[in-house]
């Protein structure tokens, strides 16, 4: 009797027991630490955590502090440019490979493969590609263009530029491979239908095939902010934050602050705002994401 | 010449033809049906008189005037597919007016046109719904009006009704009647349900393996069935098909079948002309409704055979009563009124009316006819 | 006119297909561009280099800068190269990736199959785990590492990512197992299988293309990942990535651009080939993380 009664007892809790250890890493490593960092910003911390309370104190020197205002002017350009660019040239792309091309699959490989490339591979090759003494300014003038400028990664006012371009070559593969799939899944008999009412191709893609694209549009934007509020590795290794500050953007400034000017107070404020607009775009997502499952 | 001419006409994929040689001629507010099973061409069929499939060879004529190559939108047809196609972006309204904006009719016009069909289909409570927000039978009818309000020539109707349950579809086969006998539009119909087949055209071609097995009128379909294939496809059940002996006594020809115990009996059969095929095989076609018992057959037939056979099972279905007996080593159903007193295991007097029997060719498949 | 086929009922005319097929080249050449400028510049000696021409083909072909890149050049303290990154990056993956995808399969069969309350919003507080801007848990984490007593060493790396992919991991299970039909788990309960013997016999067989799915796409990211190498690592444990970061950002001497770019283009091998081999299944882990359903 006590036998069977363990059994099933025991089937019951295995689930929840075998849950339980990424239940726990994810409650200790992430929001723990969450709770934690955010803890640290209200705290005078500065080489190491210390736990005195100061309230808004971070806050307020944060949003004094022209760095940080630099990096969200920067962080509001280069994602406004990151997202619009990639979603237009991921659409066209994937407009374009949906007519039935021959060497679509090869197309497709070449598109997409900048994703398997880590941002400092591609940040290294852009920096060297974009920069004046031998990239592209250096070959146009061999070529005989003698008055070919090319210097924005060294020009203050243009090096967030470079890194949109450099974000750009990496990433809008994978947005044209989301439209790609949300076209093909189109019904086919309503673009027959559409044939038949006389639609012309302009007329077919404006009001019926790109009106369905929603959920890849809506995809595409979460993916893509996401991506462009955590940009780290690619300015590191394309301009280093610079010339100056230039291309300073959050993430960077957090790690600055934190691990070389000794400010783990402020850096933490920061990251956590960093956190704030994460989660203001996510969370609405995940939920009607999950909501609407069974 | 007719309103719709289908001309010989062949579709090839490559070296693979999949549609031979189709020669269909529709007269204005016919109700052609074309009916087979998956695979037989009559989508391909449907969608090359729309304008969707290229033509290989051959000709296609819409009121006289060559359809090949020309663009769907300007051949002035209307179709309605099969999971309705409706756009999801737009209201019920604008999914019906669309093809008329595309074709530059003046708003006013436009709308006038909707209300129109709207009436006629009593959807106008769900102009302003997107499709999502309704159901199967409400996507079919705002389909159809999508297709009505374009005042085609020619509809086309690719298996409506497959996407909806039993008792809807019956209710709309009905709709679909009640329509044509209305508007008197010229409708070519595609389906896989012979019963549909039956109730709605005018006239039928049945379909297989890219041909047209036979073109002709409901009864002509079912009475005098052109091969074995649409004997057996159309009709529900299906004809009881046995293998008889042909022996002529006297004149006049008659089928011996085996019967349940294994002992012969001779079928007088109404055909003329069978000398040549004395002593020969062939199979007997015999539907289930002129297998009965005495008192339930027909009494304008001219031929009614008696034989006593074993009943094996029998199905009561509340109007009728199906009996599965024997007959040449084959179970063959045969229909009884639902008091009849049968009983399995038991031997019955059934009552065969052999005026209706078909007889065909065992080798060729086709029916035996008198020329 | 090109006509319709049975696939697509979109027609182009002559001139617009001209036009499709020329913007698509373009751009598969600028994507190209970058690479083939790496590759080019890798075979090439310094002064081909410095002397211009960025674009040409190499004039002098030599392989030197690689094996310098692989074995000689500074990075560190010692002239080294990168190899020695290299097998920290393996250390590194190899443990997270596979202990990763072990427990996303189990969560995943969890989540899907033994359904209780409020299972939906445990998957959801792990999805959105994946999304977090990682600077937020830097300094509790290297904390947390130093009292574990494991930092700055590749233990510690593997670690860090085995947690932050656990989310993605679960997520492609999970998705992927809801597709099962729960009766099979029922089924197998009156056959009187048990908790394990249900994953192991019946939901593990099936599960190679995405098991595949989330062992490129742990491998790629957590190859990939600069932010935990810079921060958690000590100059023995570095990846792959940060020692390359490190070698092209030196400012001591001359900048030798060749062995800069093979560097970068060993930095990159691991992950282009398995893109290259299984670009499918890549594929489907991006369109599984993003478009549902």
């Amino acid at each position: 009797m006590t036998n069977i009664d363990f059994k099933t007892r025991l089937q019951q809790w295995l689930p929840k027991l075998v849950l339980s250890p990424s239940l726990v890493l994810v409650l200790v490593f992430v929001y723990g630490f969450i709770a934690f960092s955010v803890y640290l910003s209200f705290t005078d911390s500065r080489l190491l955590p210390s736990y005195g309370l100061v309230g808004w104190e971070n806050y307020s020197k944060l949003w004094r502090l022209s760095h940080w205002k630099t990096s969200l002017t920067n962080m509001g350009i280069f994602a406004l440019l990151y997202i619009g660019i990639c979603t237009f040239i991921g659409l066209g792309l994937a407009i374009f490979l949906d007519q039935k091309i021959r060497a679509e699959g090869v197309l497709r490989t070449i598109y997409l493969y900048p994703m398997a490339l880590s941002f400092i591979v591609t940040g290294t090759a852009w920096k060297w590609f974009l920069d004046p003494g031998i990239g592209l300014e250096n070959v146009m003038q061999g070529w005989g263009w003698t008055s070919f400028e090319f210097d924005w990664i060294k020009d203050r006012n243009y090096a967030i530029y470079t890194v949109v371009l450099a974000a750009v070559w990496q990433t809008s593969g994978f947005v044209m491979a989301m439209f790609l799939a949300g076209l093909r899944g189109i019904d086919n008999e309503i673009l027959k239908a559409a044939q038949m009412d006389g639609a012309s191709n302009w007329n077919l893609y404006r009001r019926i095939i790109i009106p369905q694209l929603r959920p890849a549009f809506l995809s595409a934007f979460v993916i893509l902010s996401h991506l462009a509020i955590k940009t780290f590795d690619l300015v590191i290794a394309l301009t280093g934050g610079g010339p100056g500050r230039a291309t300073e953007l959050p993430a960077t400034f957090m790690y600055s602050y934190t691990f070389s000017r000794n400010q783990m107070g402020i850096g933490a404020a920061s990251a956590t705002i960093m956190l704030m607009t994460i989660a203001a775009i996510m969370i609405p997502y995940l939920y009607a994401e999950l909501r609407e499952e069974k | 010449m007719g309103f719709l001419d289908i001309d010989n006409t062949t579709k090839s994929y490559g070296s693979l033809e999949v549609l031979h040689k189709v020669d269909i001629s529709i007269e204005e507010g016919e109700f052609l049906v074309l009916v087979g099973p998956s695979g037989c061409g009559k989508s391909t069929l449907l969608n090359m008189i729309a304008g969707l499939e290229e033509i290989t060879s051959g000709e296609i004529r819409i009121k006289d005037s060559v359809m090949n190559g020309v663009h769907p939108s300007r051949r002035n047809i209307a179709m309605v597919f099969q999971s309705y196609a409706l756009y999801p972006n737009m209201t019920v309204g604008k999914n019906i007016t669309f093809g008329l904006e595309m074709h530059g009719t003046p708003k006013a016009e436009r709308e006038k046109a909707m209300k129109d069909v709207a009436g006629l289909l009593q959807i106008e409570p769900l102009l302003d719904r997107k499709p999502g927000a309704l159901s199967g039978g409400q996507r079919q009818r705002v389909a159809m009006g999508r297709a009505l309000v374009r005042n085609p020539d020619v509809f086309l109707f690719d298996e409506p009704l497959s996407n909806l349950d039993a008792k809807l579809r019956v209710d709309m086969r009905t709709e679909i009647k009640k329509l044509h006998q209305k508007l008197g539009t010229t409708i070519v119909y595609v389906t896989h349900d012979q019963i549909e087949a039956m109730t709605l055209s005018t006239r039928i071609a049945v379909m297989n393996g890219g041909y047209v097995q036979q073109l002709g009128t409901p009864q002509e379909i079912y009475d005098n069935p052109a091969n074995l294939f649409v004997a057996t496809f159309m009709g529900s059940p299906a004809m009881n098909v046995v293998p008889a002996t042909v022996a002529v006594e006297h004149d006049k020809p008659v089928a011996c079948v085996t019967l349940h115990d294994g002992s012969m009996v001779s079928l007088q059969l109404s055909q003329e002309n069978l000398s040549a095929w004395d002593g020969k095989q062939i199979m007997l076609g015999i539907r289930p409704e002129n297998i009965t018992d005495e008192d339930g057959a027909d009494r304008n037939s001219a031929n009614v055979v008696k034989l006593t056979n074993r009943i094996i099972v029998t199905e009561p279905a509340g109007s009728d009563t199906f009996v599965t007996t024997s007959l040449g080593g084959k179970d063959v159903i045969a229909r009884m009124r639902s008091d009849a007193d049968v009983q399995p295991g038991k031997d019955f007097q059934f009552a065969v009316n052999m005026d209706k029997a078909v007889v065909f060719d065992p080798e060729t498949q086709t029916r035996i006819t008198s020329e | 006119m090109v006509a319709a086929t049975q696939d697509t009922a979109i027609r182009t005319g002559r001139s617009v297909r001209t036009l499709i097929y020329l913007v698509l080249l373009l751009f598969g050449l600028f994507y190209l561009l970058p690479l083939y400028v790496m590759l080019v510049n890798s075979v090439k000696p310094l002064n081909e280099i410095t002397g211009g021409g960025m674009m040409n083909l190499p004039q002098a072909f030599t392989l030197e800068p690689w094996a310098k890149a692989w074995s000689s050049a500074q990075i560190g303290i010692d002239p080294t190269g990168l190899s020695p990154y290299f097998w920290n990056s393996i250390k590194m993956v190899v443990p997270a990736v596979v202990i990763s995808t072990i427990l996303g399969a189990l969560n995943g069969y969890v989540l899907t199959k033994w359904r209780f309350r409020y299972d939906k919003i445990l998957f959801g507080l792990m999805l959105f785990a994946c999304f977090i801007p990682f600077q937020i848990v830097l300094i509790p984490m290297a904390r947390m590492l130093g009292l574990m007593g494991i930092a700055g060493s590749t233990s510690g790396l593997a670690l860090v990512h085995i947690v932050y992919g656990l989310g993605f991991t679960t997520l492609y299970f999970r998705n992927y197992y809801a597709v099962f039909p729960t009766e099979l788990v029922k089924a197998a309960q009156i056959d009187g299988a048990g908790f394990f013997q249900i994953f192991w016999r019946i939901l593990l067989p099936s599960s190679g293309p995405i098991a595949v799915v989330s062992i490129i796409w742990q491998f790629t990211n957590i190859w990939n990942d600069f932010l935990f190498g810079a921060s958690f690592a000590d100059a023995n444990s570095q990846p792959m990535t940060v020692a390359l970061n490190n070698l092209v950002q030196a400012s001591h001497g001359v900048k030798e651009y060749n062995v800069h770019f093979a560097g970068a283009i060993l930095a990159a091998l691991p992950t282009l080939l398995v893109y290259v081999v299984a670009g499918r299944y890549f594929v489907r882990g991006l369109m599984a993380g993003s478009v549902k359903g």
